[in-house]
């Protein structure tokens, strides 16, 4: 993001913009730092009501209780698993489909990438009950398979209407050229189409990794009495009291939960934000 | 969402047919006729079993009898036509959360699309640095999980050892008592975590523009306001449509964040939501049916966000 401003007039208010920017991104990234704080601080300090921005001596205290009491390394595999399965497939179902609606014209083509548009309203919440007898039928409840299937339908409308751009920025000539040179369409597909497409594949990763990493709703749904199969939002419940809620655990384990994501967006955010930028530019 | 906003409807050239565009069936090789459902056969066997069959069942069940007892099989499942509208529709607390959903969904699409915005065109005036921060303050935002964002964001308001009320002076003012405070806190957590998506998308709109055009309405004196209004916002039209029906229909669906700060929609459910209020008809209550006619109100009501955003693509001339 080192790339020159818009305009580069010199302005009398720009160190007060500075300022307020400045001061803006204290005000958004202060929630994550009061979390990590919370979750260092000692028993004694998060329970004091004169709560400081500080810490003078820090300990790994909620850390411990988080994962000793909760299983939670288990329910942290279990996230892994789930997302990174929902990653990949979605990924690869996803550059497939875009691949067919970009570099072919066929009948039902638009409405397909209609479908697809509409698709992407459709409320998953509203969906959990339909599921929930579907997964019971399907003697699926309590099994990872009922948060990964569900999260590959849902992550793909999208992924698919933001790949299409990628795979259409691909010129159309070089898939000729490769023709001529008498690459199969399969060779073109994985060994000239995927590579180029896979800064776009990347950035639409980041929306399927999150959703699912985050989801609450079917996780509390679908996997109901074998706890052995639960994933991290469980986990975070647990510390949850009626009367006294354990925030140290709480803050622990939301940092646990938070900090896969933030590594995953801080690999990738310079092709997000590129990703992004070039869908808007086409 | 983001793609494809062709602002210039330009595309590249070897894509471009004459006008009238002859079906080019099959693609490039003109053979094969089946390929391009051979490739859309894994999606279209994901999407048709878990989205459009539950979409279906969803529909089905909001007209039958359905609760525990027909679940566990003690009783045969009845059709009762609209029955379950009717009780639905006769239900006041119903149009309460409708109403709340709606207003709820509404003030968070503006302050967010408003602080999203004003922060983009704030990146473009300030250097590298300061940009880089607020970006990745901001990517930070947006990459909390929900769950996590609400349970901190209710700490930080807490009573009792939150630095918030400490800091304004509140005392013990419990902020997810009252209804209206309850749902400006998790408004507050709303926009913390969608605002970044507007900004960026945003930004990234606006660097698109020539800097020629704002460095000479700059040079005719115009004001940061009027660039925004005159140059800017009409530029950026495409943009700001997609980022508007995509926030109203993240915001319309907002779960967790509710479920989680106000503990399953607020004391004796005056913060619910239509989908938390569904999902305690069907999950907490056993009432299935009626829980699932919620889901079908709220499909409908997104149906009707998403036709007129289709409308709003196709009067931009848009090429599916």
């Amino acid at each position: 993001m080192s790339a020159p401003t818009a305009f580069r007039i010199r302005r009398p208010g720009r160190l007060a913009a500075e300022t307020v920017t400045l001061l803006v991104a204290a005000a958004v990234a202060f929630p994550l730092y009061w979390m990590v704080l919370s979750a260092f601080k000692p028993a004694g300090e998060i329970q004091s009501t004169e709560p400081r921005p500080w810490t003078l001596s820090p300990s790994l205290d909620s850390f411990r209780r988080v994962f000793e009491q909760q299983e939670f390394g288990r329910y942290f595999l279990n996230s892994l698993i789930v997302a990174g399965t929902v990653v990949l497939a979605s990924a690869l179902i996803a550059f497939l489909a875009a691949t067919a609606v970009t570099r072919f014209r066929f009948r039902f083509r638009t409405t397909l990438l209609i479908m697809f548009l509409v698709a992407q309203m459709v409320p998953v919440e509203a969906l959990t009950i339909p599921l929930f007898f579907l997964m019971r039928d399907a003697g699926q409840l309590n099994t990872l398979g009922s948060l990964i299937l569900p999260h590959i339908a849902f992550s793909l409308p999208f992924a698919i209407w933001m790949l299409r751009g990628f795979v259409k920025a691909v010129p159309e000539a070089l898939e000729e050229q490769a023709q001529i040179d008498g690459a199969s369409r399969t060779r073109f597909l994985w060994q000239i189409l995927f590579p180029l497409v896979f800064p776009g594949l990347v950035a639409t990763s980041v929306f399927s990794f999150i959703s699912t990493w985050n989801d609450f709703l079917f996780a509390k749904s679908f996997i109901i009495s074998d706890t052995s199969q639960s994933t991290l939002p469980m986990a975070l419940l647990v510390f949850f009291k009626p009367d006294e809620n354990d925030w140290g655990g709480i803050m622990a384990g939301s940092t646990v939960m938070t900090v896969p994501v933030l590594v995953f967006f801080v690999l990738v955010q310079r092709r997000l934000v590129s990703g992004l930028g070039g869908a808007v530019k086409d | 969402m983001t793609t494809q906003l062709t602002v210039t409807g330009k595309r590249p050239a070897a894509t471009t047919p004459p006008a009238p565009r002859p079906a080019r069936r099959g693609g490039p090789r003109g053979h094969r006729p089946w390929a391009p459902w051979l490739y859309l056969l894994p999606a279209l066997a994901v999407l048709g079993g878990l989205l459009v069959y539950p979409v279906y069942q969803l529909g089905l069940i909001s007209f039958l009898e359905y609760t525990q007892a027909q679940v566990s099989g003690g009783e045969p499942t009845s059709f009762k036509g609209f029955g379950n509208y009717t009780t639905l529709f006769a239900d006041p607390q119903f149009w309460q959360v409708l109403l709340a959903t709606v207003l709820f969904a509404a003030a968070c699409v503006v302050t967010t699309l408003a602080v999203g915005c004003a922060l983009a065109v704030l990146l473009t005036r300030v250097r590298a640095l300061p940009r880089f921060v607020l970006m990745m303050a901001a990517l930070g935002a947006w990459a909390t999980p929900a769950i996590t964002g609400s349970t901190v964001w209710v700490f930080l308001f807490d009573p009792d050892f939150g630095p918030v009320n400490k800091l304004l002076g509140l005392g013990d003012f419990s902020w997810t008592y009252g209804r209206y405070s309850a749902f400006a806190l998790v408004l507050l957590e709303v926009v913390w975590c969608s605002f970044p998506f507007v900004m960026v998308t945003v930004y990234a709109g606006i660097k698109a523009i020539p800097s020629e055009v704002l460095e000479a309405a700059a040079l005719d004196g115009a004001s940061q306001w009027r660039i925004w209004r005159s140059v800017m916002a009409p530029v950026l039209r495409p943009i700001l449509v997609v980022v508007t029906i995509q926030s109203i229909i993240w915001d319309f669906k907002v779960f967790t964040q509710i479920y989680v700060m106000t503990n399953g929609g607020g004391i004796a459910g005056q913060n619910l939501v239509l989908n938390v209020y569904a999902y305690q008809k069907a999950f907490a209550s056993s009432q299935y049916s009626l829980g699932s006619a919620i889901g079908v109100v709220m499909l409908l009501i997104l149906l009707a966000v998403t036709l007129v955003y289709l409308r709003l693509l196709r009067r931009q001339g848009e090429e599916l």
